[in-house]
């Protein structure tokens, strides 16, 4: 038996086990001017009570693939591709198929605390309601459980903010009772969608924390979507990279921090100040923004902004590539190329886009 | 909450006594009640004329003319003499007020009742051929002017009625004049079957235009984040729909509606004369007619309440169904 | 984490233009335009207002040019009374007859300019209202806003009798009393925008790069008014039209000889059952105006304020 099979067999044995596989899913949006391709056949699979970081920049279909997977889209969205959830197919599953699924299974946690929760319901009725949704049990007894979660998540008092209206709450309590109706019914997936970005940075720790508290209690596993590298590398197993809808890199964290092997994340690790490094490694912005995801061209949407653009990386995107380790997979044509690069390497250390820099700016103040 | 409603009661007679000056400034200006007197022919008597002024307060400056009848008013309840004799028109404006707020208050709660169904209807199924149904009738009732739908209905319904040979439709007043059945529930029917024309006509307009304002309204809460969590939870869709998109989208209708309530009460004047009520509206043409500066007044004073009083209610249902607001 | 730019993919039709700075000469953006020329677009993408529009100016001509070129003049009295419909009276006659045609057409013309003064009275006079109360507050706001306040608390329909009943019917009066009493509604939306304006933060930072008050004024705060306004403006011709109808018909509006879509419906309202022509076209073409200049709201509603506008399919 060679190490190959060996390889084969356990990734078998991984597909009967893994909690979420979301297969070559795309989403695509008509609208007036043509259709959005905002996700563009992505893939992952999510063991159970792993914890999957997904980093991109807005608009690069992180929070779309996760309405898609919970089924939120709007109807006009196309959805194709394949989402299962221990080997049940979900997607084209009715409303009503589809709401025992959510919250029950798999949940979710929003970006913004302060328009998530309904302005005319205490706290402790929109908890209770979740519980009721899934639990044949007593309004009595949901109240009694909404009170432990609170608790959970580090709300003081919580017999008295459970009749508390959100408006009466800050913007880190919501979203810790936010994070209290995803664990409320044990799901098996938590998905958070950039949970901490609207938040002070203060309170984002404390948010991170009842994160932690809910994925313990529960052990589910969790898909953390965020912009923050830093947020991730402390909360995350695996790493997901997404641009222009696609997953251009996927790998363990301490495959993709420190051997990343797409020029993308490469320059999204450069542009990240680091403390360990202090003074000596200056930061390297990707210039440029992300395409308008209307009309994509063919080739790697990202070599605009590619320093190690070739005349290939227009004419074909490409496919995730295996690099060094099995599981380390890389979009790029050139990954071979980026064994050992330096993100200054690549990019200019400019803490400005050199290009707008007009000579007005270049002035003496007197 | 009494404390809150008794400031707002407070805070409105400013505005009560400050658009009672501006309507008596307009009267005084618009016409003299004295002219059929003066015109006629043979010319009344001078002595005629001059007790008549005397009996109406005309022989006196303007601004002692507008303080002794809000004098009168506050004291003795007298909204002053009108321009015909044996008219009392605090008695006659008791009288009309209960056909009119019977008429508006009917057709406010049907037009409310259908405006919200299909503006949840229309929001849910958006860009269905329901939604363009219903969208394209509440446009086509905003665009219709209200007397001409009110005799065409009229009208209609007088071939209805010749057509079956009986009385099915009443076209003309609030009630019959002599009643056959005059027990309490003949009555009732009475004036139940003289509403059925005039309500369809007073509350079209309000429930074309608040049922865009529900359908807008229900969008936005649909597309609202809270919507999207309960919808995470696992909530079933009635669920959602009910209890966390319509509970909440069922609040700023209240204030649109009470916002429209004056010119609802502006609305009742047309639809009763094509009717031929005998109600405010009636009341407040034929004061114009007459220029009967004491009788338009009443009619102001009336509405001008009625409005201030819905405003009030819309104001304290906003705060029992927003806990946001909260009235100390 | 520098290069952060929101380009709005999921819910917005149009996507913001974007501009590549860097990296190749490749340029997949869509172009930049102007403001003007985005609201252009999207109104012409409003089938519904663009039909309605082309209707709209069709009628104005009618009831400009019509007049001109028609054989009878709305005053003359023509041997054939009662007629209905036919070639030589396409909208019938009158008991008297008078041509249904030459009738309507009068009436539009005066239902139109009666409209248009309406719509631009209310607007110029709410306009400077809501603005001086917006932008300066305090006192002024007060005074200003009790007064619209009370101005909305009595039935426009009333007031307008009242005031109606010594015009003498003149159509600019009308226009003129109409137009004072719709003023105010424009004035809370303007004061509303203003407001709101104010607190904004690119008026800020206007104002934190040392943009002078003339400067916010003239280019931050009138153009992103000027949708309002325009929209509201559109809304009040309709209204306009419905409000002279129904002055008309309790008889304190346009008077005779003169007359109105309003003041011929109200003739024909006793020969709605025997002489039904009279009756239904002035109806039709006040419900025709209505209607498209409401469509044409929506869609310029749409066209100037993207943000209200959703995904279509």
């Amino acid at each position: 038996m060679t190490a190959e099979t060996n390889i084969e067999l356990s990734r078998k044995a991984g597909d009967r086990e893994a909690v979420l596989e979301v297969e070559n899913l795309t989403v695509e949006f008509p609208t007036d001017d043509g259709v959005v391709q905002a996700v563009r056949g992505v893939s992952y699979r999510l063991a159970p009570g792993e914890a999957m970081g997904i980093v991109g920049e807005s608009g690069s279909g992180k929070s779309v693939t996760s309405m898609a997977i919970m089924g939120l889209l709007p109807k006009t969205a196309r959805i194709s591709g394949s989402v299962r959830f221990r080997g049940e197919e979900l997607l084209g599953r009715s409303e009503n198929d589809y709401s025992s699924i959510r919250g029950k299974k798999i949940a979710m946690i929003f970006q913004d605390p302060l328009t998530s929760l309904n302005p005319v319901y205490t706290v402790g009725y929109q908890i209770s309601e979740a519980i009721l949704a899934h639990n044949d049990v007593s309004k009595k007894a949901a109240m009694d459980r909404a009170i432990e979660l609170l608790a959970m998540v580090g709300i003081p008092n919580p017999s008295q903010r459970v009749n508390n209206y959100p408006h009466e709450m800050s913007g880190g309590m919501r979203q810790r009772v936010v994070i209290a109706i995803a664990m409320a019914n044990n799901p098996d997936v938590i998905i958070a969608d950039e949970p901490t970005t609207a938040l002070d940075v203060t309170v984002q720790a404390q948010v991170l924390e009842a994160l932690e508290a809910a994925r313990a209690a529960t052990g589910a596993a969790l898909v953390l979507i965020t912009h923050d590298l830093g947020v991730i590398a402390g909360h995350a197993d695996r790493i997901g990279v997404m641009y222009a809808g696609r997953l251009v890199e996927k790998g363990t964290v301490d495959e993709v921090f420190y051997e990343p092997r797409m020029p993308y994340t490469l320059g999204l690790l450069g542009s990240l100040p680091r403390l360990d490094e202090a003074g000596r490694e200056r930061l390297t912005p990707i210039v440029g923004a992300p395409p308008s995801l209307m009309n994509l061209p063919p080739g790697c949407p990202f070599t605009p902004r590619c320093p190690l653009a070739q005349p290939v990386c227009e004419e074909r995107e490409p496919d995730l590539y295996v690099t060094d380790a099995p599981d380390h997979l890389s979009a790029c044509h050139f990954h071979e190329r980026l064994v050992g690069a330096s993100a200054a390497q690549l990019f200019r250390p400019t803490s400005v886009d050199t290009e707008d820099i007009t000579p007005r700016d270049l002035e003496v103040q007197p | 909450m009494l404390a809150y409603v008794i400031r707002r009661i407070f805070v409105s007679i400013p505005i009560l006594i400050g658009s009672t000056i501006l309507v008596f400034i307009m009267v005084k200006f618009s016409g003299d009640p004295l002219e059929p007197l003066k015109m006629r022919n043979p010319p009344a008597p001078r002595q005629t004329i001059l007790n008549e002024e005397h009996r109406l307060g005309l022989d006196q400056p303007i601004h002692v003319q507008y303080l002794n009848w809000l004098k009168n008013l506050v004291l003795h309840g007298d909204f002053g003499p009108s321009v015909h004799s044996n008219t009392n028109i605090g008695h006659e404006l008791g009288g009309r007020l209960v056909v009119s707020l019977r008429l508006v208050l009917i057709s406010v709660l049907i037009a409310l009742i259908f405006a919200v169904i299909t503006g949840v209807v229309s929001a849910v199924k958006q860009y269905s051929a329901t939604d363009y149904t219903f969208t394209f009738t509440g446009f086509l009732f905003l665009a219709m002017p209200t007397f001409w739908f009110a005799i065409l209905l009229k009208s209609a319904a007088i071939s209805y009625n010749q057509a079956i040979g009986t009385q099915t439709f009443f076209t003309i007043g609030d009630k019959s004049p002599f009643l056959t059945d005059d027990s309490a529930w003949g009555h009732v029917k009475d004036i139940a079957g003289h509403m059925i024309l005039p309500t369809i006509v007073l509350g079209l307009v309000s429930y074309a235009a608040w049922s865009r304002f529900q359908r807008a309204s229900m969008l936005e809460v649909l597309n609202s984040d809270y919507v999207r969590l309960a919808r995470a939870k696992g909530l079933r869709p009635r669920r959602v729909l009910v209890r966390h998109a319509l509970r909440t989208a069922l609040i700023p209708l209240t204030t649109v509606t009470a916002l429209d309530i004056a010119a609802l009460l502006g609305s009742t004047i047309i639809t009763e004369r094509v009717f031929q009520w005998h109600g405010l509206g009636e009341f407040f043409l034929d004061s114009v007619g007459d220029h009967d500066a004491n009788a338009m007044l009443g009619w102001l004073l009336i509405s001008a309440l009625i409005v201030i009083l819905f405003n009030l209610v819309a104001d304290l249902l906003y705060g029992v169904l927003d806990p946001r607001i909260r009235y100390e | 984490m520098s290069e952060m730019r929101a380009s709005s993919v999921t819910t917005s039709g149009t996507p913001q233009p974007t501009s590549v700075t860097g990296g190749s000469d490749r340029e997949f953006n869509v172009k930049e335009r102007s403001q003007l020329q985005q609201a252009l677009r999207r109104f012409r993408r409003h089938r519904l207002a663009v039909a309605s529009l082309v209707l709209l100016i069709f009628i104005v001509l009618l009831a400009f040019v019509g007049p001109l070129v028609w054989k009878y003049q709305y005053t003359d009295i023509t041997p054939d009374n009662s007629q209905p419909p036919s070639l030589a009276h396409p909208f019938g006659t009158d008991s008297l007859g008078h041509d249904g045609f030459a009738q309507v057409l009068r009436g539009l013309q005066q239902s139109i300019k009666v409209a248009l003064c309406i719509a631009l009275v209310a607007t110029t006079l709410g306009v400077v209202w809501g603005g001086i109360s917006g932008y300066y507050r305090g006192l002024a706001d007060s005074v200003l806003m009790r007064l619209a306040d009370l101005i909305l608390t009595i039935p426009a329909i009333a007031l307008a009798a009242a005031l109606g009943s010594t015009s003498g019917g003149a159509w600019w009066m009308i226009a003129l009393i109409l137009g004072g009493l719709s003023a105010p509604l424009v004035a809370r939306a303007v004061r509303g925008v203003v407001l709101s304006l104010r607190e904004q933060e690119f008026i800020e930072a206007a104002r934190a790069l040392g943009a002078s008050d003339s400067r916010i004024i003239l280019r931050h705060l009138v153009p992103n008014a000027l949708a309002v306004v325009i929209v509201y403006a559109t809304l009040l011709v309709a209204a306009g039209i419905l409000a002279e109808t129904a002055l008309s018909y309790v008889g304190f509006g346009v008077q005779a000889p003169d007359t109105s879509l309003g003041l011929l419906i109200t003739a024909a309202q006793s020969a709605v059952q025997t002489r039904p022509w009279l009756f239904y076209f002035p109806g039709l073409f006040i419900i025709l105006i209505a209607l498209t200049v409401n469509f044409i709201g929506d869609g310029l509603r749409d066209a100037l304020d993207p943000r209200q506008t959703r995904q279509r399919r």
